[in-house]
């Protein structure tokens, strides 16, 4: 032991841990810090992805040919309400969390989220969510029968799902696993907003905020307000299976419309919430690989704004079928052609920020650009079916299924895969394999188009959705082979970027704290970042702070940015 | 990482540098979608007013819960007045109106009980029996469960003051808590209209 | 029209019939299918030119200013933050857009939903079940099932209005070459109408998910001119059963089949399935699964969870004599 008055012995170079794996998954299991939770929410997500994906393959393998055996009727209909299910509550809604909590705080050059213990509450409970939907393979149907999965649909329209058409515990299983999970997002949701106004780095006026924290900022205000109704939903028709109760029991007087009500008002919002990720990851990429600041900043926040208001008044787009008055139909149509131009604007400004720039066409960018033209052919799908009379046709066709997954996998998985390949390097201290993530990505855009255009056709030829098989002679073999074939490529873009991921965490070079020339103050920090984010906590003046680091001749702030 | 801004005003903007509480943003952010909740189960309500296939029926058995009503709000004051005594420092105070907000939201929890026995056993209105049933018990239930909740931390808190535990050091988580407890008498004038007025 | 001839590129053609097993929602053959199909073409050209200004941009963009080979990786290209004019160009724009087409839907929603139906009118009741469909027509006191006879006239002259419900959960009524789809749904009466142009038969679906054989509750609409649906009604009218005595009668009469359907007539008086009075004047079984043939009704009969796994019908597997007795009953209710 050292005298006071002494120089203490010289330390080591480096300090190495004996690696023990307790301590690794206590620190795993324990955690609240921001990064690792967000980090296992997007791990979470990417295994629900594959295994809801192989569900999709085996869809599509049945499909592929008229009067398909390939599972019995039963299984397939288990297999598009879980696909459904986990793509939408499981990678979609987890993505959505990640991003925020693993982003949000070196972004706005805090330490931590401003409730780190409640992050840690909402990824579990999140993941519990998943485990007991999925429990019900092995436990649902009660003492009726062996395990099955719930088979009513993601959106389970009532009273298909009440007690006497859906015996067992299968739906109860869909009922609770989803329940959990939401209380999870609306507990990240309140967590988001309150770092984004309590935790801001000085000098960084809401005006400085980047982009990508308003758009999840305003993801959370949607979070908040439109969950809770799926939640009273889902207690609603708890109450009816469990104690009898009336809310959807059409025999007692009960309104099987009005679970589509409470339905649709969440789940239009819902697939905005989806869809924000991808815009905010845009709002990022496209500037640094354009090397031009984003085209009209404040107008693509009120944008979003605007979008987030006006989703929550067009969820009745997805009844058009079920026999509303003249005015309700046309009311809807035209307050879903208005949530297109605040969307067309955004489009409009991302090509806006291209133009002009020097575009370097690397995997992220690669993926904002087919994000660009595939969101643009969805909202255009989009808009056809607001036209009510047109939807009349489309409604619960492959129409429809084929733009719902043109804003999903063309719009937000793709914007995923560039904010992914895009903070790889900040989150594992790695480049990855730029020439296999090409491969990749061309793979995928090949496939997913593949699948999907097609499918629009099928629907307009009367196709409906949710059907196990098909016959013979309604003109539907061809387009359901394409859209079969296309599955094979998504495959094989999936596998290569999970090789490319587990292969460069390993083996990538080492990629530098600011590897994209980037101007958002996650860059400044370490790849990977200390627990504590940031040495000393920044100060900026603008909403580029890194920029101006870089050209202290031409500030972003010297031009009132 | 060097200052973006010289370092003669980096300290001027870090010391005026302040943002709203984390705190009260969060619980605000609580409130918010907790509103949305409700929201659901009142439009259920409406929705459902007078569509019932068979009795009983709301004005044959409904009574106008004025006690616990008054019982409830007084307890928004009751729990006010507790605060401003913590501010004080008045410890004796605090504990004396905090107590009295404790029995207050206990009194209003025992009449919805009595209330739903007599429902239950001796007008035969349950939860499965019409849609009234349905919607009165679960959206009277969703509130008196946030009572539950509340008092729960009440409880907490009182227990917390009554043997010893600094409560003053807390008197901004003390704030939160009884912001909440108006909240839940805020969400309590609404359903009150909704049941025992429109319903009626 | 390319789209139609790339529609025809990948259609499997079927032999015979007057069917119009092709759903193509471009082909209508009655009012509102027909105008469905105007604004469809309409929003269609209207997205098109939008799709092709917008994306020609981007991809002129990608392709213009991609870095090239050479190109000094330090000098950064003019920081423009935006412009306020532009940002108001292509905001107006979209809302002049939107405004066109919320007006030219607005005008088909009121035609085709609050259309008054001509003197004339055919009233029909279809009521769903998992997972085939209840026919009734009030007016000739008929009850029947999965096939919809109703009459035609190319001038739009013949019209059927339908009350749609359901006994049992949501289903949607979906024939596309007559009209856009009608939800059926429990505790609820909704309404919708055709006017079919021209003689056929037309195939439709279920369209709303409605449990484990929604794949296979099929439509046909049988569209015939005046007189030979008249002579088709009047068929359906006859209770034939009374004058039959065969042993297949009394076969059916003693089976747990009369719980469940129909034969008027007869002791036959269950609501549960569908109606068989006039089994054999029907083309298909198994709501448009099978075709109507001796063979294929045997073994709908004596088996139905081997042709429509899950369907509601108990596999009674009787076997024998008895399963013929009954299959040339059936096949005699014409």
């Amino acid at each position: 032991m050292a005298a006071i008055d002494q120089p203490l012995p010289a330390r080591p170079a480096t300090i190495r841990e004996e690696f023990s794996w307790s301590a690794g998954l206590y620190k795993w299991v324990a955690t609240v810090d921001h990064k690792l939770l967000g980090l296992m929410y997007i791990v979470s997500a990417l295994v629900f992805l594959v295994i809801a994906g192989i569900m999709a393959a085996v869809m599509r393998l049945q499909l592929a040919f008229p009067n398909g055996h390939i599972v019995a009727p039963d299984t397939y209909n288990r297999l598009f309400t879980m696909h459904g299910t986990t793509m939408v509550f499981f990678l979609g809604m987890p993505m959505v969390a990640g991003f925020s909590n693993y982003l949000i705080p070196l972004m706005i050059g805090a330490r931590d989220m401003a409730f780190p213990r409640l992050n840690a509450f909402g990824f579990w409970m999140f993941l519990f969510g998943g485990i007991l939907l999925y429990f019900s393979y092995i436990g649902g149907s009660g003492l009726t029968g062996a395990g099955s999965a719930p088979d009513v649909g993601w959106f389970a329209y009532a009273p298909l799902t009440e007690k006497p058409f859906s015996p067992g515990a299968s739906t109860d299983y869909w009922i609770l696993g989803i329940f959990t999970a939401g209380i999870g997002t609306i507990a990240s949701a309140i967590n988001v907003i309150a770092t984004a106004i309590s935790m801001r780095c000085p000098g960084m006026t809401l005006a400085r905020m980047p982009v990508f924290v308003w758009v999840m900022v305003i993801d959370a205000w949607l979070i908040l307000i439109a969950v809770p109704p799926l939640t009273a939903a889902q207690i609603m028709l708890a109450y009816d299976r469990f104690l009898g109760a009336d809310f959807f029991n059409t025999q007692a007087g009960g309104s099987a419309v009005l679970w589509q009500h409470f339905f649709w008002i969440f789940g239009h919002p819902e697939v905005y919430i989806l869809i924000f990720p991808a815009f905010a990851i845009l709002s990022e990429v496209i500037p640094v690989f354009s090397r031009k600041p984003l085209f009209g900043r404040p107008a693509m926040v009120a944008a979003v704004i605007g979008i987030g208001f006006i989703s929550l008044g067009v969820w009745a787009h997805h009844m058009f079928a079920v026999g509303m008055t003249a005015w309700s139909n046309t009311f809807f149509a035209a307050s879903s052609m208005l949530v297109g131009i605040p969307t067309g604007i955004k489009i409009f400004n991302w090509t806006a920020t291209m133009f002009g720039g020097k575009l370097r066409m690397d995997t992220p960018m690669l993926y904002c650009c087919a994000f660009l033209l595939q969101f643009l052919v969805a909202g255009l799908t989009g808009i056809m079916l607001a036209v009510s009379p047109f939807d009349w046709q489309l409604h619960d066709s492959y129409f429809v299924v084929a733009h719902f997954h043109f804003t999903l996998i063309g719009g937000a998985v793709f914007g995923i895969m560039a904010g992914l390949y895009y903070w790889f390097p900040k989150v594992s201290g790695r480049m990855y394999n730029e020439r296999l993530a090409k491969w990749s990505f061309w793979s995928f855009v090949i496939g997913f188009n593949l699948t999907f255009i097609p499918l629009h056709f099928a629907g307009m030829l009367g196709m409906p959705r949710r059907i196990y098989t098909y016959p013979v002679g309604r003109g539907w073999e061809g387009y359901n082979l394409a859209a079969s074939i296309g599955v094979i490529f998504q495959i094989l873009a999936v596998g290569m970027f999970a090789w490319n991921v587990i292969y460069s965490c390993v083996k990538g070079k080492k990629a530098g704290d600011d590897p994209w020339d980037g101007w958002t103050l996650e860059w400044s920090t370490s790849s990977p970042p200390p627990e504590y984010n940031f040495e000393k906590v920044p100060v900026v003046r603008s909403g580029r702070p890194l920029w101006d680091l870089k050209h202290p001749q031409d500030p972003d702030w010297k031009f009132g940015q | 990482m060097a200052a973006t801004v010289t370092p003669a005003n980096v300290a001027a903007i870090e010391r005026n540098w302040t943002l709203p509480d984390r705190g009260t943003v969060g619980i605000l952010l609580l409130m918010i979608t907790e509103s949305s909740l409700f929201t659901i189960f009142v439009v259920a309500y409406l929705v459902y007013i007078g569509k019932s296939l068979s009795g009983p029926y709301p004005k044959d058995v409904l009574e106008v819960p004025i006690i616990s009503t008054i019982c409830l709000f007084s307890s928004s004051l009751t729990i006010v007045i507790a605060e401003k005594a913590l501010k004080r420092n008045e410890l004796g105070k605090f504990k004396l109106w905090w107590a009295l907000t404790v029995l207050l939201g206990g009194e209003f929890l025992t009449a919805t009980g009595m209330e739903w026995w007599k429902l239950i056993y001796k007008d035969g209105l349950t939860i499965s029996t019409n849609l009234f049933g349905t919607t009165y018990y679960s959206l009277v239930g969703l509130h008196a469960s946030h009572v539950v909740v509340g008092l729960f931390f009440l409880l907490i808190v009182m227990t917390a003051s009554l043997t010893g535990f600094p409560i003053q050091h807390q008197e901004r988580r003390v704030k939160f808590l009884s912001w909440y407890w108006h909240f839940v008498d805020a969400i309590w004038v609404i359903v009150f209209t909704v049941v025992y007025v429109i319903g009626r | 029209m390319a789209s139609s001839g790339l529609l025809a590129f990948f259609q499997v053609q079927v032999p015979g019939a007057a069917e119009h097993r092709v759903t193509d929602i471009f082909k209508p053959l009655a009012t509102p299918a027909a105008a469905e199909r105007d604004v469809a073409w309409f929003t269609i050209a209207v997205t098109t030119l939008i799709f092709i200004v917008v994306a020609g941009l981007i991809v002129y963009t990608i392709v213009r200013f991609r870095r090239r080979p050479g190109d000094d990786l330090h000098q950064e290209p003019p920081q423009v933050y935006g412009s306020n004019q532009i940002e108001l160009a292509w905001t107006v724009i979209p809302i002049l857009i939107v405004f066109v087409l919320i007006g030219v839907t607005a005008r088909v929603v009121w035609s085709v939903e609050n259309a008054s139906p001509p003197p004339s009118t055919l009233h029909l009741k279809v009521i769903g079940h998992q997972w085939w469909w209840e026919v009734q027509y009030p007016d000739y006191g008929i009850t029947t099932a999965n096939e919809i006879h109703v009459p035609f006239s190319a001038d739009g002259k013949e019209a059927t209005y339908l009350e749609l419900s359901s006994a049992d959960v949501a289903h949607s009524f979906w024939v596309p070459q007559l009209s856009g789809k009608t939800d059926l749904i429990p505790n609820r009466l909704n309404y919708m109408w055709i006017d079919p142009r021209q003689g056929g038969v037309y195939v439709g679906n279920c369209a709303e998910y409605c449990g484990t054989q929604h794949a296979n509750m099929l439509l046909r609409v049988v569209a015939e001119d005046r007189s030979a649906f008249q002579a088709w009604a009047q068929g359906q009218q006859k209770a034939l059963a009374s004058s039959d005595v065969s042993a297949g009668r009394a076969a059916f009469e003693s089976l747990s089949c009369i719980n469940c359907h129909v034969i008027k007539g007869t002791k036959a008086i269950g609501k549960f399935g569908p109606d068989l009075s006039h089994l054999a004047s029907r083309s298909t079984l198994a709501a448009g699964m099978i075709t109507n043939t001796p063979e294929n009704l045997k073994k709908w009969i004596n088996d139905p969870q081997e042709v429509k796994p899950g369907c509601l019908m108990p596999s009674l597997k009787l076997g024998g004599p008895e399963l013929d007795q009954l299959v040339s009953y059936l096949g005699s209710l014409k």
